[in-house]
């Protein structure tokens, strides 16, 4: 039905799209989730397993304590309720999975609700948080390495028990750019607690995401797919805009969405449908009679608590606050001062932007000379020393440097550390005075006549040919603000 | 036939070795054995060989074995010989021979479960109680046969073969701990572990007239033990007297870190209990638990009050309506979970591959050729009573009734400090006699399922012989954790066994004499 | 009386539970299913509308182990259990049912 549908490329004019999305992340645990086989990417086949998550007859689980106190870390991050929780059985038969049945929190999870804050202020709420054993990596041989033709399969089991945390979000997002940045965000937070390494391309992050489309004003939602396979923010943007497009395309040719499974691929860029087994969807959930239940107490959360860093989103709102300090308007979390301060925070470099202010450097200054230049480099960034950055920037602010000298003397600074004045002085940098400003603006005039004449008659665009000469003419010494005041002036005389 | 009875009949060794090298081994239990080991006045090796001599004479007809170890089991006498020569202190159970119910696992030999599919599998780690039966001295002598995965109440569920009742060879030792039973009750060794997940401890104890022990839910660790239904499995002991019984149990009992179920507390100490009497404990006789069951099996158990009665207990009847829901709420938890446990056997990782197609198809092929009929029925009974739109009205209301069941007894509990009714509907059936009807056969373990949905401990112990001849058990059920009263109660009852008697040279040897209750008796006639 | 449970509902539990039964088994099963079933009525019957479900017999919690490494068994152990191996992994037939 929907193959002979050509898929629209998203947006689609007067359709929304509404994704959820399920994040399971592995948990830096030292050892499984029920045994002490090390927890561990990349080693020698079937070299981290034993009886327990071998499955092997008569083995039996026991939890580990790290990773309830993790996944009770990510439950205070995202504000949510960590409570009492039951492990359940979820049975299935899969190769990779040695019980044939997955150990999993199922309606008694370990956090529910709560919210995460994108760095554009959106807030996108929270379902659940559940605790879970991963599967075992299974490899199809011959064929082309797909399950689909292939021969045979191989299976290791290092992986098997692995702790995962599944993360829920609500059916907030609204574009492929909001479902990147709710997993960018939920990966910072991830790792500011210390849950996750963070590392997608090793399949410590994976996503699956709901997805289904409505008519823009549509109270209640569509359908939705679950579309399994995304390893990549990249493959995430493109699967969730493919998958809201082939729905409308579905929709709009009269014929209505099935709920199922679809799994992306990645080379042709497009969501198929999995094949559905007869009895996919009967799982037999039953409380795991071979575990007890898990009751978060006081000392636990409390634990928690303490073991929380300041997260992505309060160290934004902290950046936004230096912003409007003395101002009453909130400076815009869009645009640029809100990209700004989202690539500082992301790159870890806040606390740098922070401290230059707390010594007196101009906050939207210093937010651009880290957020541009410094955030280049964030190693050699992260060992700066915040006063010779505020020097710095209490220099360029002064006038004593031009943003163009400015950012030299911040090069050597990241390469080879240093006092601001003295390498300014060593290199001979010093912002032009303005008296020699408007020797070079008279002396391009009369060089360029042509374009001094369309400029003094009112042509905007000419101000960049302008300014460059003057810069080039004075070695980068003249401050490109200082140039087109200048400019302005003579305009204005005129 | 008479003969064979007369030579093999209740707990106590076959007379036939009597008087012979080591004759304390054969008829001191394993209290007396381990005491007499220990002094050096008992060479284990000796005890080892008498007992090997009776597997020898009647492994052939009883079939109880489903692996031998003696290799393995001499060498660790001769080395407990040399620990005990050299002075060196020794474990509680030294020098007493030990078997296996074959789900238990122990390195170096088959874990079958009685099944075509785990055939040849050898596991590679040791089950708790097992390490804990080495550690104490025991000596392991092999691995007994079992109803197929603990399915079934007559040990002929099992792929290799039936296991024969001492007693008499055409009737079943009961199950699923038949192996077991039947060769503590041959002699073959003083003490044998069996599972009891609805009964299978403690029924084909009374079937074999020995004592059985389900202890406690989570006061022996099941690391090892191959699940049939989690919430339900416990490890106890069958053995010759009550007093071998808790020294059984008190070696391998308490907190073991790789069970999450298994309680955080340390083994009970029994010993003193024994012998103490019954004077001024409140004891309930639970008619929901006798009624329906043969009339000589009810007169036991009146016989049993009486005589507690006699002995300066309280006695009064008590009735727990909710008994009757045990059996087919079992019958609902116990293959559901069973269901998902044995979703592991599969062809992949190891046992038996029937090959096929592709996976699911291997799986399926493997899975219906290896699990035996009994087996496939519960795992099919099981899976629909989790499966989507059955849940609520089957596995979900049975955990009620589970509830409904733990609120009845606590409530009898109030007013008794142990109950006393039947452990069997009958005595051993013929084989063959329950197959056809499934039923029939769930009906065996209506008086013993109670105790397992709601984890309080129970014991079988051997109350004389019926109208047939017959063994016959009673079954005592004290509070979860309860095990002091309960090898109390116990021990009196043994003491206070009928022997002898009207039915003649049948009713010999169920149980030891009344000095047997301390456990040191020598000489067992 | 309407058996409990219909001879496709059998073949149908037969495959969750992957279990390739033959034709005369499923319809012997049919029936001794129905027939457990109908001794299970009366449990089913029950009004426990207030009564809480027992999952376990032990009011246990929060039994947790240290985050510490144990040894793993030799792989060469492992893999002599595989009824099928290869290059250090567990060999299977072709997988359907995935994408």
């Amino acid at each position: 039905m929907s193959a002979a549908v050509t898929v629209p490329v998203w947006p689609v004019e007067g359709w929304e799209l509404v994704a959820g999305l399920e994040v399971h992340t592995e948990l830096s645990t030292a050892t499984k989730l029920f045994c002490g086989c090390r927890n561990a990417f990349g080693d020698v086949p079937n070299t981290n397993t034993c009886p327990v998550c071998l499955g092997l007859p008569g083995s039996l689980p026991v939890l580990n304590a790290e990773a309830v106190e993790l996944a009770a870390r990510v439950g205070v991050a995202l504000g949510s309720d960590v409570r009492r929780s039951l492990f359940h059985r979820k049975n299935y038969f899969y190769p990779d999975m040695p019980k044939n049945y997955q150990v999993s929190q199922y309606d008694e999870p370990i956090c529910v609700g709560g919210s995460l804050e994108l760095p554009d202020g959106v807030r996108i709420g929270i379902v659940r948080a559940h605790l879970e054993e991963d599967t075992g990596k299974t490899t199809h041989v011959g064929g082309d390495g797909r399950i689909h033709g292939a021969s045979h399969s191989l299976v290791d089991y290092n992986r098997a028990g692995v702790p995962l945390l599944e993360i829920v979000s609500e059916p907030d997002l609204r574009s492929a750019e909001q479902a990147r940045a709710y997993v960018a965000e939920l990966r910072a937070i991830l790792v500011a607690v210390g849950a996750s390494d963070g590392r997608m391309e090793e399949g410590s992050l994976r996503v699956d995401a709901n997805v289904s489309v409505r008519r823009v004003g549509d109270a209640t939602l569509g359908t939705r797919c679950e579309v399994k396979n995304l390893n990549s923010l990249r493959s995430l943007g493109r699967a969730v805009e493919h998958e809201a497009a082939r729905q409308v395309a579905v929709l709009l040719a009269g014929g209505t969405v099935a709920q199922e499974t679809r799994h992306w691929r990645e080379d042709e860029g497009r969501t198929v449908a999995m094949r559905s087994k007869e009895e996919a969807f009967d799982y037999r959930y039953f409380p795991e009679p071979d575990l007890v239940p898990v009751a978060p107490d006081a000392a636990l959360l409390e634990r928690a608590r303490a073991a929380v860093p300041m997260l992505p989103a309060a160290r934004r709102a902290r950046l936004f606050g230096l912003l409007s300090r003395g101002g009453d308007q909130d400076p815009a979390r869009a645009g640029a001062p809100g990209a700004q301060v989202a690539a500082v925070v992301a790159s870890d470099l806040d606390q740098l932007v922070a401290g230059a202010v707390e010594r007196g450097a101009e906050p939207a200054l210093a937010l651009a000379r880290v957020a541009n230049e410094a955030a280049a480099e964030p190693d050699a960034a992260r060992r700066l020393d915040v006063e010779a950055f505020a020097h710095l920037c209490r220099m360029e602010a002064a006038g004593e440097l031009s943003a163009t000298q400015a950012k030299t003397v911040l090069g050597v600074l990241l390469a080879e550390g240093g006092d601001p004045a003295e390498i300014a002085a060593a290199r001979g940098l010093a912002a032009l005075p303005a008296g020699a400003v408007e020797e070079f603006v008279r002396s391009v005039a009369a060089a360029h006549p042509e374009e001094w004449g369309r400029w003094l008659a009112g042509e905007e665009k000419v101000a960049g040919f302008l300014v460059g000469r003057v810069m080039r003419e004075s070695g980068g010494r003249a401050d490109g603000k200082a140039v087109r005041a200048v400019l302005d002036a003579a305009r204005s005389r005129a | 036939m008479a003969d064979e009875r007369a030579g093999t009949s209740g707990a106590v060794g076959p007379g036939g070795t009597d008087g012979g090298t080591g004759a304390a081994g054969l008829h001191a239990g394993a209290v007396g054995i381990a005491q007499a080991v220990r002094r050096g006045e008992l060479r284990a090796q000796d005890v080892l060989e008498e007992h090997l001599a009776v597997v020898e004479a009647r492994e052939p007809a009883l079939h109880c074995f489903l692996a031998l170890d003696v290799e393995r089991a001499r060498a660790s006498a001769a080395a407990l010989d040399e620990a005990v020569a050299r002075g060196e202190a020794v474990g509680a159970l030294a020098g007493v021979p030990v078997v296996l119910k074959d789900n238990l696992c122990v390195p170096g030999l088959p874990a079958t479960c009685g099944s075509r599919i785990l055939e040849g599998w050898v596991p590679p780690y040791e089950a708790t109680v097992a390490a804990r039966l080495r550690k104490a001295g025991a000596l392991l002598v092999g691995k007994t046969n079992l109803d197929e995965f603990a399915m079934g109440s007559s040990t002929e569920h099992s792929a290799f073969g039936a296991t024969a009742n001492p007693h008499d060879p055409e009737r079943v030792p009961g199950g699923s701990s038949g192996g077991s039973a039947a060769a503590v009750a041959a002699g073959m060794a003083p003490i044998g572990l069996g599972s009891d997940t609805g009964g299978s401890i403690r029924q084909p104890a009374a079937l074999c007239g020995v004592v059985g022990v389900k202890p406690t839910y989570g006061l022996v660790s099941r690391y090892g033990l191959i699940a049939f239904a989690s919430s339900l499995d416990q490890i106890g002991p069958l053995t010759a007297t009550v007093a071998d019984a808790a020294l059984a149990l008190e070696v391998i009992a308490g907190a073991d870190p790789a069970d999450s179920t298994c309680l955080d507390r340390p083994a009970p100490v029994l010993g003193p209990v024994l012998g103490r009497g019954v004077e001024g404990l409140r004891v309930g006789v639970v008619g929901d638990l006798v009624e329906g069951a043969d009339r000589e099996v009810a007169a036991a158990v009146a016989a049993a009050a009486d005589r507690l009665a006699g002995a300066g207990a309280k006695v009064d009847e008590v009735a727990i309506p909710a008994c009757r829901y045990g059996l087919p709420a079992y019958y609902l938890l116990a293959p559901a979970e069973a269901s998902s446990n044995l979703a592991r056997y599969d062809g992949v990782r190891y046992g038996l591959r029937v090959e096929g197609e592709d996976v699911a198809a291997m799986n399926a092929a493997t899975r219906a050729a290896g699990f035996g009929r009994e087996v496939r029925r519960r795992i099919m009974l099981g899976t629909f009573a989790l499966s989507a739109g059955y849940y609520d009205a089957y596995y979900g209301q049975a955990q009620r009734v589970r509830t409904l069941m733990i609120q009845a007894f606590a409530d009898a509990y109030q007013r008794f400090d142990v109950l006393l009714g039947a452990t069997t509907p009958g005595v051993a059936f013929h084989q063959g006699e329950k197959l056809a009807d499934p039923l029939s056969m769930y009906l065996s373990d209506v008086f013993t399922v109670p105790s397992n949905l709601t984890g309080q401990p129970a014991l079988s112990v051997p109350f004389g012989t019926g109208e047939s001849g017959l063994p016959v058990g009673v079954q005592v059920l004290a509070p979860a954790l309860g095990e002091e009263v309960l090898f109390q109660v116990g021990s009196s009852l043994e003491a206070m066994a009928p022997r002898g008697g009207a039915d003649g040279a049948a009713g010999q040897g169920t149980g030891q004499e009344a000095g047997g209750a301390a456990g040191q008796g020598t000489g067992g006639r | 009386m309407e058996p409990r449970i219909s001879r496709d509902q059998v073949a149908h539990v037969a495959k969750l539970a992957r279990l390739a039964l033959a034709e005369d088994e499923l319809d012997v099963l049919a029936g001794e299913l129905a027939a457990v079933l109908d001794y299970a009525a009366d449990v089913a019957a029950l009004d426990t509308a207030a009564v809480p479900p027992t999952a376990h017999p032990l009011p246990l919690a929060n039994v947790l182990r240290a985050d510490e490494v144990r040894p793993s068994l030799d792989p060469a152990v492992v893999l002599a259990m595989a009824p099928d191996a290869a290059e250090g992994r567990f060999r299977v037939p072709r997988i359907l049912g995935g994408a």
